[in-house]
């Protein structure tokens, strides 16, 4: 012991403390380096995460609950992704103006950057959806591939869609006062959005059961659908026998009538020309 | 014959009085007024250019109808105002056709009121009954012709008459039974009864035509699907899909009220046929919160999470559902087919 304290200073402790010390920095580095590069990546997206936090709880917290973990009055939003954000706030369904059994499309309040960081928010709550980039929804601009596309997503169309949408994408009822919206006007990427999430009472069509190609068909379906010149004659909504029907029972019919009986009541006499 | 009516018409009453002191008289028929163009005859060749103008124009918009129908490009679009835009073709079609069929009816109507002839020729009206002689004779006849068959008497004759009219109609339910032959055992079962434990049959998504695994089902989602080895391009395909057609969907499996429906699908994957059983349409309005199916046709409305028991509408069953299970490779089959007949019920259904 009186040894060991006699030589405390053996002349090789300074180099045994220098090694020390740089083995430690050098590990301490190693461990905490990583992380932090990392989040100097994506200071950003924290940012757009921690601005998406405060336009949540003043627009969104009321109903869903301050963490996005769901109340009494709206589902949780845990592991809903940002596709549905985008496409729920995007088209003005929310936030929602009144519970219901749907809630409808409305004139949007939020520009597309904070939409954009509502939904980094929502989205660092638990994995889902990732809203998509133009090049996954946007059709062909190529005349040819872009028919081919049509065709091909006319098909998918009527399978997967026009039960509820109607065969030119009007829309049309469903139970208990809900409904299918028309399509006519839907931003592309709303449409791919809404087969991705499946919002409200919709079905989704995830890409394990309907690849990204087909929802991109789709797209063009009712793109074209919508700029479809009219072909001549009325189209009366193209909502089917329903109104053809009360059309041509209520005017066919009655202008029929109307010209039978003038017909006849009016005959032209002398006295009267 | 005219000029004499009102008179004889009068006179079918029979009586003076009638005429006298009643204070509704029988008018008569007014007096006959002619028309401009009877009496004055260039109103009538002015009236007889205008129907033949009216058939000419007709005749001029046929021409056009097939002059246009050669020249115009289908693809052609226009813009015309009140319209918008709208294809060339289809409006100048429409617009001749229509011309031309309205200017022969104006013209056939302008015809008739102006130039043919305006005499009335009133046709009268008579009780519909014979008169009193008549109808007694009948009575008379009648009871006369009942005392002698001695119906009232002979019960025999009475109650096998009464039983041979009664079953007189049952010839016809016969003749229309003929109409067709019964369905027989051809809605007893769908393609997937080729499906068997050692050779189960896959279940092929309609969109892509390749099998799936469980995990492509997710929560939520909709899929449609059809046995493996029935292709689109096959002759009978139309008349196969009307029976063999599914909708998958998944829910969370303590959600599945129904325990033998969750015992029939896999891991809360459960697939039901997408015919109603109202009348056979497609059914496939899933409402994913609810998980409800909606029928467009009649409103029957089925909840899936309760194994499709019938909510609303007039649907007499549940859907039939088919159970699913895996085989080694993961991908989703069938084993066999449905339990009961998928659609509509039919007399010979088994339940
Ligand atoms: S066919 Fe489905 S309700 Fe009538």
């Amino acid at each position: 012991m009186k040894k060991l304290s006699a030589r405390r200073r053996h002349p090789l402790a300074a180099v045994v403390v220098l090694l020390l010390a740089l083995a430690a920095t050098g590990g301490l580095y190693a461990a905490f380096a990583p992380a932090e590069k990392a989040q100097a990546d994506s200071s950003a997206q924290s940012l757009a995460i921690d601005e998406g936090k405060k336009l949540f709880a003043v627009g969104c917290s009321s109903c869903h609950g301050l963490n996005g973990q769901g109340t009494s009055d709206g589902p949780s939003l845990v592991g809903v992704g940002s596709a549905a954000v985008d496409f729920q706030v995007g088209t003005g369904r929310m936030p929602a103006q009144q519970p219901g059994a749907q809630v409808p499309r409305k004139k949007n309040i939020y520009s597309q950057a904070e939409i954009d960081q509502l939904a980094a928010y929502v989205a660092s709550l638990g994995p889902g959806p990732v809203a998509p980039d133009s090049k996954q929804y946007q059709p062909s601009d190529d005349p040819v591939t872009n028919a081919e596309q049509v065709a091909k997503g006319g098909e998918l169309f009527r399978t997967n869609c026009a039960q509820c949408h109607n065969f030119a994408g009007k829309g049309g009822a469903l139970t208990n006062g809900k409904y299918a919206p028309s399509l006519e006007g839907v931003d592309a990427k709303h449409i791919y959005e809404a087969m991705q999430t499946g919002p409200q009472n919709m079905p989704s069509f995830p890409d394990t059961t309907m690849p990204e190609e087909q929802k991109r068909e789709i797209v063009a379906f009712v793109r074209h659908t919508n700029d479809e010149p009219n072909q001549g004659g009325l189209a009366l909504g193209s909502l089917g026998p329903v109104t053809e029907g009360l059309f041509g029972w209520i005017f066919g019919l009655g202008t029929l009538i109307v010209i039978a009986i003038w017909v006849a009541a009016h005959t032209t006499k002398a006295k009267k020309s | 014959m005219s000029e004499n009516l009102p008179e004889a018409h009068g006179a079918s009453h029979g009586t003076d009085v009638a005429t006298h002191g009643d204070p509704f008289a029988d008018p008569g028929l007014p007096a006959h007024e002619p028309r401009r163009t009877d009496i004055d005859e260039r109103a009538a060749k002015r009236a007889e250019r205008q129907v033949s103008l009216l058939f000419v124009v007709s005749m001029l918009a046929t021409v056009g109808f097939i002059a246009s129908y050669a020249s115009i490009d289908a693809d052609k679009i226009v813009y015309i105002f009140p319209l918008g835009h709208v294809s060339a073709l289809n409006f100048a079609l429409g617009m001749t056709l229509g011309v031309a069929l309205f200017c022969i009816g104006a013209g056939a109507v302008h015809w008739a009121r102006t130039l043919m002839s305006d005499h009335e020729l009133p046709a009268e009206r008579h009780p519909i009954e014979a008169d009193d002689d008549v109808r007694n004779d009948v009575i008379e006849q009648f009871k006369t012709g009942a005392a002698e068959s001695a119906f009232g008497r002979r019960k025999m004759i009475r109650n096998t008459l009464i039983g041979s009219m009664a079953l007189v109609p049952l010839s016809g339910v016969v003749l229309l039974r003929d109409l067709g032959p019964l369905p027989e055992k051809k809605l007893l079962h769908t393609g997937w009864v080729e499906a068997t434990a050692n050779k189960p049959i896959k279940l092929v998504n309609m969109n892509t035509d390749q099998p799936m695994k469980p995990e492509d089902i997710v929560q939520g989602s909709l899929t449609f699907a059809k046995p493996e080895g029935l292709e689109e391009s096959a002759e009978d395909f139309q008349q196969k899909i009307a029976k063999d057609a599914l909708m998958l969907i998944r829910i969370a499996p303590e959600d599945i009220k129904d325990t033998k429906s969750r015992d029939k699908g896999f891991e809360g994957i459960l697939a039901y046929s997408k015919i109603c059983t109202h009348v056979g349409c497609p059914i496939s309005l899933y409402e994913q919160q609810t998980h409800h199916a909606l029928c467009p046709c009649h409103q029957s409305t089925f909840d899936l999470a309760d194994g499709a028991r019938v909510i609303f509408g007039p649907a007499g069953h549940p859907l039939p559902q088919l159970k699913i299970t895996t085989d080694e490779q993961g991908f989703l089959v069938a084993t066999g087919d449905f339990d009961e007949p998928v659609g509509p019920s039919y007399w010979e259904r088994p339940r």
